[in-house]
């Protein structure tokens, strides 16, 4: 299986302090990826800098079949070219409706002309339907983002990440704030993304990691300190040390 | 509710009719150049002095100005302090044809007089001559290059403005600047831009501008009274169209990607919108928009100098825009003729001073004062603005319930029959 993403050797630095050290990562193209870590252990970071919000001071991101590096695109180009993020706390736009905000986030030409002739086609309003149906949120489509609840704004920001048809999803804490049955559909969802794309969640909540049975990588200090499944990292010394000990 | 911002039906109707506050804005416009038309001096019985039209004209044409400011402010969150200098440059484009032509023909009929006809530079020279005595020049300074032909100097109403705001705006954008210190590099280069033209050899005249524009070359024999009428037509139509198509741009998915930059730019960049192109896009459009506003209102105000593209022009632009009411286009016109309207007023010695005994409030002096108290009392107290009035009285009318009961019973009168 061919690697989607490889970052290898990245280091960042905030005033001196190493957020990120010597990093190494790797996922497939249809694979699901937990990354657990205690706070500060540079979860966050390493998204903004697969997302292109942070630039490392070295190492290099390749991405695709045909690698190409992350580190010279912008914010928007590597969502363009298939990477796309969930906040950790919902943001949707609130000031417009459940249907806009999927709308615009539906897979299509983002250049600021072809926008301005867009018209959506009958396959797009489908699209957007079928979302809205999966999320649940089918009946208030017409209502503004704001006005939905905490959970609701959760599940709109999960379906405008899938209406942008990422080619590696990457998502921070997705079952924070959400009912034990809300939970569930979210664990189904992402497994099911994971048979056509890569997913990487990013959680604290370890029944959650556990429902998702995936491969884990556990950041400790900006580095990877064990990889492997959940039960073999559970059992290595360093991260019961740092991590699950306490 | 009546919004232009709220979804459209998949349903394909005519643009106006699935966006009624389009077809009502557009009736009352039209309604009101009529009205204007029949009681002005120039075609109808005459009540309307010819100095009012020309008021009214100008009016629209800072209503055209406002909207600009609406999308680029109230819609995509760019507080743009320099709109107005785009508008000045239209105004300048625009007069300095209009000064060129009127000149060639004074100075050829005072020539015809010679014994031999003038030689093209005979003429040339007497345009200069009479154009740039003021400043003690007496040549084309290259600037002119251009202004003996209207064609060209139309095009420079459209091509300067937006050249100007893509320059500027590809270099701030590209720097993410953003927030109050993008409006100050806006009001920077508006102060820059008058500050130059202040100057003598700008080759425009420095602080005197330029003046006579309300004289139409060619057009001598027509009566002001009806020149007033014709460019307030024109200033209508202007505005008709402009209306249309700003409602046109921020009613589809690209009004969509504006809302959304202007409440989190950053997210609208993770979704894969280059939100610098989007910025752009939208400063220098509305540049322009504020170029043809402009080139419409010199020839009616008569004279343009460089006091016209100082920093505070701007801000009235922008306080117009908050007290009409930002993110709704026919906020911007309510507030752009009503406080410009009320400026008038108010500066024209027409309102009466108010005696407080000890003191006594002469509203020339005072108005700045009441404007912008009541600019602060409608950011604290009435975000919305004017236009949000309209949003009461609409909701209360009919309520927006997407088709469901109007009542807990089942046979409670649905939404479709009340509003029978």
């Amino acid at each position: 299986m061919s690697n989607l993403l490889e970052v290898s050797g990245v280091s960042v630095s905030f005033d001196g302090f190493k957020a990120i050290n010597n990093l190494t990562f790797q996922i497939g193209s249809t694979e699901m990826r937990a990354v657990i870590g205690p706070n500060g252990a540079g979860k966050t970071t390493f998204m903004d800098i697969l997302t292109g919000k942070t630039k490392p001071d070295e190492g290099h991101v390749y991405w695709g079949d045909k690698p190409v590096s992350l580190l010279s695109m912008s914010e928007s180009q590597i969502a363009r070219a298939g990477v796309g993020r969930k906040f950790q706390r919902p943001t949707v736009f609130e000031d417009q409706s459940v249907q806009e905000n999927l709308m615009l986030a539906l897979k299509n030409n983002r250049g600021p002309l072809a926008v301005l002739r867009f018209h959506p086609s009958r396959r797009d309003h489908e699209q957007v339907a079928k979302l809205a149906d999966e999320i649940g949120l089918a009946k208030v489509m017409s209502r503004k983002a704001g006005e939905l609840s905490h959970g609701q704004k959760q599940w709109l920001e999960i379906g405008m990440l899938l209406a942008q048809d990422p080619r590696l999803l990457l998502v921070d804490e997705p079952a924070a704030g959400m009912t034990p049955a809300e939970r569930e559909h979210t664990t189904e969802i992402l497994v099911e993304a994971a048979k056509t794309r890569a997913v990487v969640v990013v959680e604290h909540d370890m029944e959650f990691v556990r429902r998702l049975n995936c491969k884990v990588t556990v950041l400790h200090e900006g580095s990877v300190l064990a990889e492997g499944s959940l039960d073999h990292v559970t059992r290595n010394e360093k991260v019961i040390e740092v991590y699950l000990g306490r | 509710m009546v919004d232009i911002t709220s979804a459209g039906a998949p349903t394909r109707k005519p643009f106006v009719m699935r966006y009624p506050s389009v077809a009502i804005f557009l009736a009352i416009l039209s309604l009101f150049t009529i009205c204007v038309t029949v009681l002005g001096e120039g075609f109808g019985i005459g009540v309307v002095s010819t100095s009012f039209i020309k008021t009214l004209g100008k009016t629209l044409c800072l209503c055209l100005a406002a909207l600009a400011m609406d999308l680029v402010w109230g819609y995509t969150g760019i507080l743009s302090l320099g709109h107005m200098a785009f508008f000045g440059i239209g105004g300048y484009a625009i007069g300095m044809w209009l000064m060129y032509a009127r000149t060639e023909v004074i100075v050829r009929e005072s020539l015809s007089a010679a014994a031999l006809p003038p030689t093209p530079q005979e003429i040339s020279d007497g345009i200069a001559t009479q154009i740039f005595g003021v400043v003690g020049a007496s040549e084309f300074p290259p600037v002119w290059a251009l202004a003996h032909s209207l064609p060209l100097q139309m095009a420079a109403i459209v091509i300067v403005p937006g050249l100007l705001a893509l320059v500027f705006g590809w270099l701030a954008f590209r720097s993410r600047v953003t927030g109050v210190y993008l409006s100050i590099l806006t009001q920077a280069m508006t102060l820059a831009l008058s500050l130059y033209l202040f100057q003598n050899d700008s080759g425009l005249r420095g602080n005197n501008g330029l003046s006579g524009l309300q004289n139409l070359p060619g057009l001598e024999a027509v009566p002001q009274s009806q020149i007033s009428i014709l460019f307030f037509w024109a200033s209508a139509l202007a505005l008709g169209l402009g209306y249309l198509l700003c409602a046109w741009v921020v009613s589809g998915k690209f009004g969509s990607v504006m809302r959304a930059i202007r409440d989190d730019e950053s997210r609208v960049r993770f979704l894969g919108y280059s939100v610098e192109a989007y910025k752009l896009f939208v400063f220098s459009f509305t540049a322009v928009i504020c170029g043809i506003a402009g080139a419409l209102y010199y020839p009616q105000a008569g004279i343009i100098n460089p006091a016209e593209v100082a920093p505070i022009a701007s801000i009235y632009l922008a306080v117009w825009v908050a007290i009409g009411g930002r993110g709704r286009l026919y906020g911007a016109v309510i507030g752009a003729a009503f406080v410009s309207l009320l400026s008038t007023w108010f500066t024209g010695g027409q309102a009466p001073d108010v005696s407080l005994g000890f003191f006594t409030i002469q509203w020339v002096d005072w108005w700045t004062i009441l404007l912008g108290l009541s600019f602060v009392a409608v950011t604290l107290f009435a975000p919305k603005g004017i236009g949000g009035l309209i949003d009461r009285f609409t909701e209360h009318r009919s309520p927006e319930r997407h088709g469901a009961d109007l009542g807990p019973d089942a046979g409670a009168l649905r939404e479709k029959e009340a509003l029978e």
